[in-house]
């Protein structure tokens, strides 16, 4: 029931054997699009963390693929629960790129209030991207809870969990492909195996054959596929997504990839990482890969990659420049959303906080309003 | 004696306690090769092999958990907690296993391990790379907490603990892990745990504090100056079991205290000071307890200057006490 060979849909030349992705020249080019977006973000992110312009960046290089791949076999109704290395994700579903700056920024527009670092993205709109929680596996059983609550809801949603090998050590893994086991939850568990955990080898992580067959012991299918061949991971994510909305319950996809960057930019993965294994996965880049294949197809010219490249880095400069532009978020957002209803006793430590601001003259307008 | 940053203390002192002890061990997630993501562990593991220093899974639960059974067997396991806010999958096997073993098996097993966590704000981490748990350990009887905030009580609190026949969690204040310095003596010693350190003189005002408001509070104390407050400033380095003597001479002397910590107020480690001085000491009292502390919301991002106690905080306090 588990695979253990990575699945590939894209050759080497681009070809696909005659495979027939069922996608629209849309849907194809905006694949494409979303995964030079991620790119485009991560290099800039990358530029500004070093410029001292923002505090923190995750570096998303080399995983494009396995993010949107995965994403786009999703419904606009169905749910995200991502790892904070999924920009792509995001991207690919429309949000907007301004929207991810503001978190970049921990901005006054910023949806979470500037309380997360940055990368901790949290969206309502245009898909159910849930906030990101830096305890790994958290997220995990919440999953399989969202999608247990769809089936009793009488809801067709799918739920997509995302998470490392590193993930997979966790408690909320184990619980949670448990419960989705027993329940055959409408869930599909992601896990992204970029061969590392910060500094810690996969065979460190575990001594398993590989991440999906942990599946098998849940009752759970397991499929390995390379998380590189952007076709290869939308399709047996859409198999998988199409099962669990069928009521046919979880798969565990294991995607096979890498980590071109440090594992943050306080990283730095030359310290651990061997440089052979860096120049094994810079020839097995996902963006080039895709872009084969759709030159192959008659889609895409090098001169329309350019254009698009210029087009995608643009907006996401532009992006950058206006979000630096936003002030911090009001004082005021240290205190609210606490509980629905504001406690008194944070209330008098808000209005200590405001009063002291303004004493020293530190205060903004908007800073000591509590929203009612 | 050599001049050392607070994490190079604690990097000498594990190194010191593993040349000293054959059966002293440090593991956690990237301890190994890249030596700790704050560098706490850096060369050990090429100093002493990937058999006493080495990476582990990703699980705090399964550190914390073997490193019970590893104190169980005779050896000494120092266990590294990336951040202390990824420790709570570890709260069962600290508070229910580690924390009760030697009273709930008689005295027959313990569990002498160490728990070294980097804890507290400063460097923009948001909700998941800023708490201060203490209160939620200084809750647990059976466990020891220990907060340093000087190289030289890093390394001899370090040792101390290391020896300690008992479960400590060794908390290290993050944001002084590179700011502050100073001379840290060769080789091995320790500071007795369970001891209260004056940080500085004074007769009007006692502040206690530890760990990343120790140099908080001393700024204060100096800016006091300016308006005649003579404060002194007590580190307290152990919180639990706490030296409850110490801290009543202190408030008696001075009959004004003021308390700081980063941690939320309510049932905060600042709640414990007030209380026992409130029992113990009322009649010397010439003010309120006053604390400074962190807010009870949870640790925002960009606004951290606002929630973390600054000088100027523990001044108007300082000076509240002071006037009262
Ligand atoms: C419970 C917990 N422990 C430790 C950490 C610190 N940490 C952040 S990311 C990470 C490695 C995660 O590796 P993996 O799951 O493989 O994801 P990747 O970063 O490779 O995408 C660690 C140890 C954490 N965030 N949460
Ligand atoms: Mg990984």
């Amino acid at each position: 029931m588990t695979t253990t060979e990575p699945l590939q849909v894209i050759q080497a030349d681009g070809g696909v054997n005659g495979y027939d992705p069922q996608m629209p020249e849309s849907e194809l080019l905006h694949c494409y699009r979303a995964m030079l977006q991620v790119r485009a973000f991560d290099a800039i992110c990358l530029k500004l963390q070093r410029a001292g312009r923002i505090g923190f960046s995750i570096p998303n290089e080399g995983i494009e693929a396995t993010q949107v791949g995965a994403a786009s076999a999703l419904r606009k109704s169905d749910w995200i629960f991502p790892s904070y290395r999924d920009f792509g994700m995001a991207l690919y579903h429309g949000v907007a790129p301004l929207e991810m700056m503001h978190n970049m920024f921990g901005n006054a527009r910023d949806g979470a209030k500037g309380r997360q670092m940055p990368v901790h993205f949290s969206f309502v709109e245009p898909i159910r991207f849930v906030s990101i929680s830096s305890p790994i596996g958290t997220h995990i059983p919440q999953a399989v809870g969202v999608a247990h609550a769809a089936r009793l809801r009488g809801e067709d949603t799918v739920v997509l969990a995302s998470f490392g090998d590193g993930g997979t050590s966790s408690l909320g893994f184990h619980s949670g492909l448990n419960f989705a086991g027993v329940w055959r939850s409408p869930v599909v568990f992601l896990c992204q195996n970029n061969g590392w955990a910060i500094s810690c080898p996969t065979e460190e992580q575990t001594a398993s054959d590989g991440f999906a067959i942990k599946g098998e012991a849940y009752g759970i299918p397991g499929v390995v596929v390379d998380g590189n061949d952007l076709l290869a991971v939308r399709k047996v994510t859409l198999a998988a997504v199409e099962r669990a909305r069928a009521g046919g319950g979880p798969t565990l996809i294991e995607a096979k990839t890498f980590r071109m960057g440090g594992h943050s930019t306080s990283d730095d993965p030359k310290r651990y990482v061997p440089a052979e294994q860096f120049e094994h996965w810079k020839k097995r880049d996902p963006i080039p890969r895709f872009e084969k294949f759709l030159q192959a197809a008659g889609l895409l010219d090098a001169a329309k990659a350019v254009a698009m490249n210029a087009e995608v880095t643009e907006e996401i400069a532009v992006a950058a420049r206006a979000a630096e532009q936003v002030g911090p978020p009001a004082l005021e957002t240290i205190f609210s959303d606490v509980y629905a209803a504001l406690p008194a006793h944070i209330r008098k430590q808000g209005e200590q906080a405001f009063d002291l601001a303004a004493r020293r003259g530190e205060a903004r307008s908007g800073d000591g309003t509590f929203p009612l | 004696m050599a001049t050392l940053t607070l994490l190079q203390a604690i990097n000498d002192g594990l190194r010191t306690a593993m040349r000293d002890d054959p059966s002293v061990l440090v593991f956690g997630e990237d301890v190994g090769k890249k030596g700790g993501v704050f560098l706490a562990t850096e060369n050990l593991q090429k100093e002493f092999g990937a058999k006493r220093c080495f990476d582990t899974p990703l699980s705090e639960d399964g550190i914390v958990g073997a490193a019970i059974g590893m104190a169980m067997n005779g050896l000494k396991p120092v266990a590294e907690i990336q951040f202390q806010d990824f420790i709570f999958p570890a709260f069962d096997q600290i508070v229910s296993e580690a924390a009760k073993l030697r009273y709930r098996s008689g005295g027959q097993y313990t569990a002498p391990l160490v728990i070294r966590t980097p804890y507290g704000g400063g460097i923009r981490g948001g909700l998941y790379h800023s708490q201060s748990g203490e209160a939620y350990f200084c809750h647990t009887p059976g466990l020891k907490v220990v907060v340093p905030s000087t190289p030289h009580d890093a390394k001899g609190l370090l040792l101390a603990s290391i020896a300690d026949p008992d479960p400590v969690l060794f908390l290290e204040p993050k944001a002084l892990y590179r700011s502050v310095k100073g001379e840290v003596p060769e080789g091995s010693y320790r500071v007795e745990l369970s001891t209260l350190r004056e940080a500085r003189a004074g007769k009007d005002v006692t502040v206690f504090c530890y760990g990343a408001m120790v140099p908080v509070s001393l700024k204060a104390a100096e800016e006091s100056l300016a308006s005649g407050i003579d404060v002194r400033v007590v580190d307290l380095r152990t919180l639990l079991p706490l030296d409850e003597e110490g801290v009543l001479e202190h408030a008696r002397s001075t009959g004004r205290v003021v308390v700081v910590h980063e941690a939320p107020r309510f049932c905060g480690f600042g709640a414990e000071i007030s209380a026992l001085i409130a029992e113990h000491a009322i009649e010397y009292m010439e003010a309120p307890v006053v604390r400074v502390t962190g807010f009870d919301t949870p640790f925002p991002n960009t606004l951290e200057h606002h929630y973390l106690p600054d000088h100027r905080r523990v001044l108007d306090a300082i000076e509240r006490v002071a006037h009262f």
